[in-house]
């Protein structure tokens, strides 16, 4: 795992509330042998048309969303299906962070094991993200906090396990393998 | 000393925890079942070749074969490319050797018991009060429908539970829905789940387990339960839990896994304490009179944007979403849908596929015929719910009706395996989720219990199922 620590990016806006992962990618793109190059695919159905050419009109294909790395989205972002093809198609697209007034569960636990941020804020911060489309926003993971253009900051809660494998590029399967004796005496006083 | 009312969830969470949560660090939670089919897998046995891992208990994974497996019959797996494409043709091939490689027994298309993973796991009796489950699928929920703890994960924490048998976790809170009053003739468990959704919206169960309780709880089948549970994750709940009662160890009674002779009757008197203690509290509570509910529909591209059959569709004036979703399905405030002309009828997927679900059209559908142009699909959950609808007659019926009568599997629930309903064309479908393009690209689904989509099936148009029962 990559440790994140500090980083800025561009955001651009997705209004839509309750985006679910179908839409963030669509099921026929889930027998894919590899995530390589899976961003291709990522809201595949708003960026191209039938014939696969893109949708002017869909706000990734705009110019102002060029090198936009933090997607700012509409309430309960990621809800529906569990695919982790959802996290993968954000990351490998060029998103380091989503950034909504709220997750849904399965897609923020995804997120967080791939390294992309899911930063929730208040409603006041998130409409001023919404009014102020292609902001630069400066992302503070060690002090879980964002900081605006205005040089405002806005913390925002993240599990603090969560927070810690991100800072120290830490494997969470690592960490559960290391309780090998506690899972042996679990399972002996089990049968 | 007094001991700390519990609720039902209180009560598995802590029998599963192998080192507790602290501020610092999640729970590390033992995993009793763990299910998985060939979509969500593969990059999770990607990840345990390059970490040199082996499954540490295959013995507690169940594996089969829906999501991109098709429902049309081949005779045998040479002839796979017939029918799929390369990409779910490729990712089966891959799921039969992983199993293979990894000593994981697979309900393969050689089965008589292969099906949709949330079908099986149930009809096997693997599926048990108490146990705590996972699945690459949010439908895992559906599990909670017998008292286990069940839900979804991601595909790295699949490869986690595949090497260790455990899963990091939070503890969620909890929400009780109390369920009063019977059902009215006509209406079914899908229109209560999706009454609850509604009511609560599609984040309204975010980072809780529901617990469900009531009244009407002791007169809901086991498959009628599974179906309210399944679809907790549409209410954003993180499982959704039934007590295990009678109705339960009926169920299971018998069953290939269930526990026979003594421990068969050491396990029902554990399961007999796996209820919420009278003074447990919830952080949630909410209630549904299920006595008032009629058949419910959808008409948006959430499971949330649902209304009685009979009502007009809501005005959210100025809510750009509300107002995206209406322009996608082509529908407009103020108008009922009843009589509304639709394409396709799908009845099947992991919400609505068991035999009572089957049986429920079929009583519809029984000497009448569909309408003309209409396409209706009818898949059943696994190939044991096909046999035992075929011993039945169902088929016939179906078949006589004008319908097609398939192979197990997810089908048309979400558009990867072969099964859609077409760019633009309207559905009525007993799955679980309307989102755009979610049975295809370019879909539009309407989300109904079986009773709702068969009457439909026969006019053409969406029609209420009362009209059609005695």
């Amino acid at each position: 795992m990559k440790k994140i620590k500090t980083f800025s990016a561009k955001t651009v806006n997705l209004p839509n509330e309750d985006i679910d992962t179908d839409q963030i990618i669509p099921a026929r793109f889930l027998t894919r042998q590899t995530i390589d190059g899976i961003g291709e695919c990522l809201f595949a159905d708003w960026r191209f048309d039938k014939s696969g050419k893109p949708n002017e009109n869909f706000i990734l294909n705009q110019a102002e969303s060029i090198n936009a790395g933090i997607l700012v989205a509409g309430n309960n972002f990621g809800c529906g299906s569990s695919r982790e093809h959802a996290a993968w198609s954000l990351l490998d697209y060029g998103f380091r962070a989503v950034v909504s007034s709220s997750f849904a569960d399965i897609f923020q636990n995804n997120s967080l094991k791939n390294g992309l941020i899911t930063i929730a804020v208040d409603l006041e911060t998130h409409e001023w993200l919404m009014q102020h489309p292609a902001t630069e926003l400066i992302v503070d993971l060690e002090n879980t906090e964002i900081i605006l253009e205005t040089g405002k900051t806005v913390s925002f809660p993240i599990d603090s396990f969560a927070r810690y494998c991100l800072l120290n590029g830490v494997d969470q399967l690592g960490y559960i393998l290391s309780h090998e004796s506690e899972i042996n005496a679990y399972e002996n006083q089990k049968q | 000393m007094q001991t700390t009312p519990k609720t039902l969830f209180d009560k598995i969470w802590e029998r599963h925890v192998v080192v507790p949560e602290s501020e610092d660090t999640p729970a590390v939670l033992y995993i009793d079942l763990h299910l998985i089919h060939e979509v969500t897998t593969p990059q999770a046995f990607t990840l345990l070749r390059e970490k040199n891992l082996k499954v540490r208990t295959p013995e507690k994974v169940l594996a089969t074969m829906d999501h991109s497996t098709p429902t049309v019959p081949i005779g045998s797996l040479k002839d796979l490319e017939i029918v799929s494409e390369q990409g779910p043709a490729q990712q089966i091939r891959d799921m039969i050797q992983n199993c293979k490689d990894f000593d994981i027994e697979l309900y393969g298309f050689e089965s008589e018991r292969r099906g949709i993973v949330h079908v099986i796991g149930p009809e096997l009796g693997a599926t048990q009060p108490g146990k705590t489950i996972v699945c690459g699928d949010s439908h895992t929920s559906t599990h909670g429908a017998f008292g286990a703890l069940a839900f979804g994960i991601g595909t790295t924490e699949v490869a986690h539970v595949l090497a260790t048998q455990c899963l990091l976790q939070r503890k969620p809170s909890t929400l009780a829905v109390n369920l009063n009053g019977k059902l009215n003739k006509g209406v079914s468990a899908k229109d209560i789940i999706l009454k609850i959704i509604g009511h609560i919206g599609v984040d309204g169960g975010t980072g809780h387990v529901i617990e469900y309780k009531g009244n009407s709880v002791a007169s809901l089948t086991l498959e009628q339960r599974m179906t309210i549970c399944n679809m907790s994750i549409e209410a954003g709940a993180r499982a959704g839990l039934f007590a295990p009662d009678n109705t339960t160890f009926d169920y299971l009674h018998g069953r290939p896994m269930s526990p026979k002779g003594e421990e068969w009757d050491r396990s029902l008197e554990v399961w007999r304490k796996l209820h919420t203690d009278v003074a447990a509290s919830y952080d949630k509570e909410v209630d549904i009179d299920v006595s008032a509910l009629t058949p419910m529909i959808t008409y948006g591209t959430n499971p949330g944007m649902v209304m009685p059959i009979e009502s007009e569709i809501p005005d959210h004036k100025g809510n750009q979403s509300f107002k995206k979703a209406l322009e996608y399905m082509r529908f407009e405030s103020g108008k009922s849908l009843l009589n509304h002309p639709i394409d396709v009828v799908f009845i099947g997927s992991c919400t609505n596929s068991r035999l009572s679900d089957l049986r429920d059209a079929a009583k519809i559908l029984e000497g009448r015929k569909i309408a003309k142009d209409m396409r209706v699909l009818i898949v059943p959950g696994s190939q044991s719910v096909k046999a035992e609808a075929e011993a039945e007659g169902l088929d016939r019926i179906f078949i006589e009706s004008g319908a097609e009568w398939r192979e197990s599997g997810c089908s048309m629930c979400l558009g990867m395996n072969g099964d859609t309903v077409g760019s633009g064309k309207l559905a009525v479908s007993t799955s679980n989720r309307n989102f755009e393009g979610r049975q295809g690209s370019g879909s539009r689904t309407i989300l109904a219990s079986p009773k709702t989509a068969a009457a439909s099936a026969i006019t053409g148009s969406v029609q209420d199922p009362r009209q059609f029962e005695v």
